[in-house]
């Protein structure tokens, strides 16, 4: 009897332990990200361009660059993916092809991000002919991100009850009318909420837009979509690897990654709030 | 009378739209894999399928003879991936069986999504940290020069990987009846037994499923493997081994290849077989997942 509260004793203080593990290596991460990079900031840092073969100076053109990027990806597949989760949760006959169809789409989620730069490579840049480009990277990442808005629109549109939609029709709504009025009210938080964090991985990815339009460095900010750009987890890849004198820039790398952390933890966030928010704005 | 006329073609305006939508992100997403095999086909017009798969050598900028085999780069990507599993498997279906069976439910509602900003940070980051943290500690330790090497990447795939088998565990353990425990229970089983005995047996394929999405994160992972296990193009022997996986030698060599040559095409091949294998282990991870959820209903 005694040995068994001891075994279980011993056992618990094991999960324990995982999960101090996991919380230690989340806090070392972001203290150590926080801690180095928050000399670098400064407001010249977050709005001037790099200067001196990029040993000082800012990441502006890169923050610009990402912004631009992530919107061309939000155009592409935050309609796009929704209008597809509404037609197959919504209008689609739930037969064999739509199943097949919705398998397709959850793998598609795991393909890894850089097979979809080389499509970006091969679509966009040559085939397409948009070259090295914002518009080729935004397109490439909206690529990726689509799976992921369409498989988390569907889901918020799935937690809708059918008596919604079957009490509307009933009273003589068509069939648009009771998703307009009874499903998507009560969905969009949702399909919002995963929309934007798709976008907040979208703008933290490096390897699809590597190929596709991000550039080492360029003294002007892109003036059209068809230009190549500087983006923010490139940047921090170049400032890390590639640069000539990676020791000697250390510092602008810390501030890149704390910038980039902030940006995507935020988007995150913000994500959560529009949930939080539009829900409690229904309940009254 | 026109009213409803009316009523009816902008319902059916409203479903073409909707159809349009949904039909053409299907052919765009299935057009991404038609695409990347059209375009690794022409590599095996100067290379032979077997010796791709077989041969160790890649050296496609050879003066004398090109050579295109991926094996150390297939053997490197799973000696990585691995060195994950093993780290990130006990420790997530421990966080996991924690969260579900010990901890108070308030600690599970702050822990859970804490978890989650873990999995929110950018692979470059974690890269970044593997040169900066994981790399030095490592090298010192070993003795060596440098600590850019397999278990470098293995570390940091692994702290990756723990958001999906936390998260997914943690549902699948939570699905188990209620009657299961209490049953065990009642037969004086302690907590622990029933944990390991009981809920675990009970929420294993949920568990495989985890594990099988995590597996497929760390093959597919890039940035951070490009940036933390040295790229060496050599055969795999060992952990404190500098590797080069299919993921980063895509990213060495897809910037600088002229377009259209054989090197160009061979590149996605390899992109084409990381395609394939990261297909596969997703789909056995949705089939497990989807057979262990109708069995719930």
């Amino acid at each position: 009897m005694k040995k068994k509260t001891f075994v279980q004793f011993l056992g618990f203080f094991a999960l324990r332990v995982c999960l101090y593990l996991v919380l230690a290596a989340l806090l070392v991460i972001l203290f150590d990200i926080g801690k180095k990079g928050a000399g670098t900031i400064s407001w010249e840092f977050l709005s001037k361009p790099p200067r001196r073969g990029m040993t000082e100076g800012g990441i502006f053109p890169a923050i610009f660059g990402t912004f631009l990027v992530t919107i061309v990806t939000a155009v592409l597949a935050i309609p796009l993916g929704m209008f597809t989760a509404i037609y197959l949760n919504e209008y689609a006959r739930q037969s064999r092809l739509t199943r097949l169809i919705r398998l397709s789409i959850r793998n598609l989620s795991g393909v890894p991000s850089i097979v979809y730069g080389l499509f970006g490579v091969i679509l966009f840049v040559n085939i397409l002919e948009f070259g090295t480009s914002i518009l080729s990277a935004g397109l490439t990442l909206g690529l990726m991100t689509l799976p992921w808005t369409i498989t988390a629109s569907e889901e918020a549109l799935k937690t809708i009850p059918n008596s919604y939609r079957e009490g509307s029709l009933a009273l003589g709504a068509t069939k648009w009318q009771s998703i307009r009025t009874n499903v998507l009210p009560y969905a969009l938080p949702g399909m919002l909420t995963g929309t934007v964090l798709g976008l907040a991985r979208a703008a933290g990815e490096t390897a699809p837009i590597m190929f596709t339009g991000a550039a080492f460095y360029l003294p002007m900010l892109p003036k059209s979509l068809s230009d190549q750009f500087m983006a923010l987890p490139y940047h921090l890849y170049i400032m890390a690897t590639q640069h000539h004198d990676i020791l000697k820039v250390r510092p602008l790398a810390y501030g890149t990654a704390l910038v980039l952390i902030v940006l995507v933890l935020g988007m995150n966030m913000a994500a959560v709030v529009i949930r939080f928010r539009l829900r409690r704005k229904r309940r009254m | 009378m026109t009213k409803n006329r009316l009523r009816q073609l902008k319902e059916r305006a409203v479903k073409g739209f909707f159809f349009t939508h949904g039909i053409l992100s299907t052919l765009v997403l299935l057009g991404i894999f038609a695409l990347l095999l059209y375009t690794a086909v022409p590599a095996f017009r100067d290379i032979r399928v077997g010796e791709f798969l077989t041969t160790k050598l890649w050296d496609p900028t050879s003066p004398l003879k090109p050579v295109y085999g991926i094996l150390s780069q297939i053997m490197s990507t799973l000696l990585v991936t691995a060195g994950a599993l093993v780290i990130a498997i006990p420790i997530g279906v421990g966080v996991a069986a924690y969260l579900s069976d010990v901890a108070h439910w308030r600690v599970r509602e702050i822990v859970k999504p804490i978890v989650e900003i873990l999995a929110g940070i950018p692979s470059v980051v974690v890269g970044f940290l593997g040169i900066v943290l994981v790399g030095p500690f490592l090298a010192k330790i070993s003795g060596q020069s440098h600590g850019l090497n397999a278990l470098n990447g293995s570390l940091l795939l692994a702290i990756m990987s723990l958001p999906t088998i936390i998260s997914i565990s943690e549902d699948s353990l939570s699905a188990v009846p209620q009657v299961y425990s209490e049953a065990s229970l009642a037969l004086a089983g302690s907590r622990w037994q029933t944990l390991v005995r009981v809920k675990i047996p009970a929420a294993l394929s949920g568990i495989i499923a985890a594990v099988m999405l995590g597996m497929g994160r760390a093959i597919g992972e890039t940035m951070t493997v490009l940036m933390a296990t040295g790229n060496a193009r050599s055969f795999p022997t060992s952990f404190f081994q500098s590797v080069r996986t299919m993921t980063s030698n895509i990213a060495i060599e897809l910037g600088e290849v002229p377009y259209y040559t054989t090197h160009y095409y061979a590149l996605f091949a390899v992109g084409l077989v990381l395609f394939i294998m990261t297909f596969i282990v997703n789909l056995i991870a949705d089939v497990v997942l989807r057979k262990y959820q109708e069995r719930e209903l």
